[in-house]
């Protein structure tokens, strides 16, 4: 059953629906362009937080969601941001709300 | 001031390619140790100068920034700082720029940069930034950075001359000039901005970014597509350890024989000679076998490493590791440790919370590995029956497989029990840079493949060869009377004896008591020196194993032998696992707990099976 919902939900946001809204990063869909708008870095373990940072995730950096979760599941993420590809949990990215920009 | 060569030191981002930028600039000569007093490995070599002066180049492990949060980022910031213990401040400091990610890896090199040191800039991997469609500017950003900047393509060994020469150059005006220019507080966001600004400035021409990557990445980061090739690639990698590696095996140890045989007839008999043929080439030998074993799974993983694989590895697994509190990064060496877990607890080092990395540590010897293979072969073949409970499945393989499967459950427990308690700490998260895919070159395989054999072989000639020779002196002193058994004589006969009273109620005699003491050289001496105490006097192993199965049958239950079974499952039977465990954690500490938290499992777990199976009827 939550799978399902899983499922539905997921669909939902690949039709695009509720885009242009404030998200978190790991509700983004798959393949948009977003800006992060603001980090809680407080919800972050500060050694986390550090790496992140230092990997380049603050305000203002270009993001895209490529790949999330492997079979059923909705974790790791692959963010790509500038020229790379970071993988990263879910639990760091509900942390950084994103604006999505227009394709 | 006077003293050895002086010292350079190659810092920057991880994936700038370093590590192959090294290898061309120092070849084969080599020198890898640890730091003292932590794990990270310090890798330096010679590197000679236009004029032929020397230079000790040290490769810095990967850092994002001197805010360090990995022990790896710290030990690069102190020495750069000459704060390092066992380690010279380096007199010129490389940086080594990614020449496709200049924004990200810019930042780092900033913060390098304001320390004021000479300085030149490795402008690294242009071929394939090209291959991206970017082209740099190498002297637009020498001129933004104030440094020299060299273009380099290590594959290639494009640049490494003008490299050196700047290197040299940088040495001599730094003597001329000693002044500590005046440090700047810069904060992130600043450096960040700069770093962009940097970059776009020096980029000449920029065209679609990394297709190739992208593409890959769409099948093998697939959420359906991308675990089954990983689960295939790996079935080809155990094949491969299991089938490529018996005729090394089999050479090495008929190599083994033959030395034994040679050194026999060319001495005299003595307690001497005994010492030098079944001592130490027997107990030298029986571990050398599994050289080819370790190299071939080696092999494997550096190309894994080389090609950018391991990281989306790592990925994939993350969820499933997730489970019980340990991340993607423990999957290859934990999965390495099935074929041994020395090679596996040495993998470790690319897990860069320590707290993560002790928990794969310790967990590691669960993991089925290949010298527990005989013993489970020798028992499983005289106790259990070649029934067929399914078509195409024998019971024998079942229980193998349920052995390997009680390893794999062991660890997860165990993993989950550890980071509940005793390795508690935040979540372990899994943040990972994804590298771009690159062809691994045959010079860095190579490289690296000497480099583990090296350090397996070095181990084989000291700790080994030192408890081989112990367990000699404990088997054969002191002498017995003429006509009596050495065994019941020998100091290790009386250990046995009160080891008997120890493991007597999980169903062990004083037999395997005895077997139990020379396993925990290497475990498949068990089956050798099973065979000793029952005067099996057959040297062809396959036939020794069926008359041995023969004898077990009449001197064990079946209680005993599923005790057995389990109590290789889970016993830490191989010091140079734990010996090995003392290097990678620095102290007792960690080596004791292991030997005894899998002491008291193997207990616990053989005892239980053994009242099991006696209870219902099987004693």
């Amino acid at each position: 059953m939550i799978a399902i919902n899983l499922l539905a939900n997921d669909l939902h946001k690949r039709l695009g629906y509720g885009s242009g809204a404030a998200v978190t990063l790991d509700e983004l869909p798959l393949g948009h362009d977003a800006r992060i708008a603001s980090v809680d870095w407080a919800a972050l373990v500060p050694e986390e937080a550090q790496r992140l940072r230092a990997l380049g995730f603050d305000e203002g950096a270009q993001v895209r969601l490529a790949y999330r979760g492997v079979f059923l599941g909705r974790d790791p993420l692959a963010i790509e941001i500038g020229r790379m590809t970071v993988a990263l949990r879910r639990i760091h990215a509900r942390a950084m709300h994103v604006e999505e920009l227009a394709a | 001031m006077s003293r050895g060569p002086f010292v350079a030191a190659l810092v920057g981002n991880p994936n700038a390619g370093k590590s192959a930028l090294f290898n061309a600039l120092t070849g084969a000569r080599q020198k890898i140790a640890n730091y003292p007093g932590v794990t990270v490995e310090r890798k330096a070599g010679r590197l000679l100068l236009p004029s032929g002066e020397p230079v000790e180049l040290v490769d810095l492990p990967g850092s994002y920034g001197f805010a360090a949060t990995s022990p790896d980022e710290e030990v690069t910031r102190k020495v750069i700082m000459g704060e390092q213990v066992g380690q010279v401040r380096p007199d010129v400091l490389v940086i080594v720029l990614d020449a496709s990610n200049l924004e990200q890896h810019l930042v780092f090199a900033q913060e390098v940069l304001e320390l004021g040191r000479p300085t030149v800039v490795a402008l690294n991997m242009v071929d394939l930034a090209a291959r991206d469609g970017l082209t740099i500017d190498a002297a637009a950003l020498s001129a933004e950075l104030g440094v020299p900047v060299i273009e380099t393509v290590a594959v290639r060994r494009k640049g490494l001359v003008e490299l050196a020469a700047a290197i040299a150059v940088a040495r001599d005006t730094a003597a001329a000039d000693e002044t500590p220019a005046a440090r700047v507080h810069v904060t992130l966001p600043e450096r960040r901005l700069l770093a962009r600004q940097m970059a776009q400035g020096a980029t000449l021409s920029e065209t679609a970014r990394h297709r190739i990557h992208a593409r890959m990445d769409r099948l093998l980061l697939h959420p359906w597509l991308g675990p089954p090739v990983l689960f295939a690639l790996l079935f080809v990698v155990f094949q491969a350890v299991f089938t490529w590696a018996k005729p090394f095996q089999d050479g090495l140890d008929g190599a083994a024989s033959a030395l034994q045989d040679l050194v026999r007839s060319e001495l005299p008999a003595s307690l001497l000679r005994d010492l030098l043929t079944d001592g130490i080439i027997g107990g030298v030998g029986a571990v050398i076998v599994f050289l080819p074993q370790i190299l071939i799974l080696f092999f494997f993983i550096l190309v894994m490493e080389a090609t950018g694989y391991m990281a989306r590895a790592a990925f994939l697994m993350d969820r499933m590791m997730a489970g019980v509190g340990l991340s993607g990064r423990s999957f290859i060496p934990l999965l390495s440790s099935f074929a041994c877990a020395i090679p596996g607890i040495m993998a470790t080092r690319s897990i860069t919370d320590p707290k993560d990395r002790l928990t794969t540590i310790l967990i590691a010897p669960l993991m089925t590995c290949s010298a527990r293979l005989p013993v489970y072969a020798v028992i499983i073949a005289a106790f259990i029956p070649n029934t067929r409970v399914l078509p195409g499945v024998g019971l024998q393989g079942l229980v193998l497989f349920g052995l390997y499967v009680a390893g794999i459950v062991g660890a997860m427990v165990v993993a989950l029990v550890l980071r509940r308690s005793i390795t508690k700490g935040a979540a372990s998260g899994f943040i990972m840079e994804l590298p771009k895919y690159q062809l691994p070159t045959v010079k860095d395989l190579a490289l690296g493949l000497w480099q583990r054999a090296w350090v397996f072989l070095r181990r084989a000639g000291t700790m080994i060869f030192t408890v081989t020779v112990v367990l000699w002196l404990l088997l054969n002193f002191p002498r017995a009377e003429p006509g009596k058994s050495q065994v019941d004589a020998s100091i290790a006969g009386h250990i046995a004896n009160g080891l008997a009273v120890v493991v007597e109620p999980i169903g062990f005699n004083r037999d395997i008591a005895l077997a139990l003491i020379p396993s925990m050289a290497a475990r498949e001496v068990a089956v050798s020196s099973l065979a000793t105490s029952y005067a099996v006097d057959n040297s062809d192993e396959d036939a020794q194993g069926r008359a041995l199965g023969d004898e077990l049958k009449h001197h064990w239950s079946l209680a005993t032998a599923l005790a057995f079974l389990a109590w290789f499952v889970f016993a830490p039977q191989c010091m140079s696992t734990i010996a090995v465990t003392r290097r990678e954690t620095n102290g007792w500490k960690w080596p004791g707990f292991m030997l005894g938290y899998l002491f008291a499992l193997a207990y616990a777990f053989a005892g239980i099976t053994y009242w099991t199976a006696v209870a219902f009827g099987l004693g």
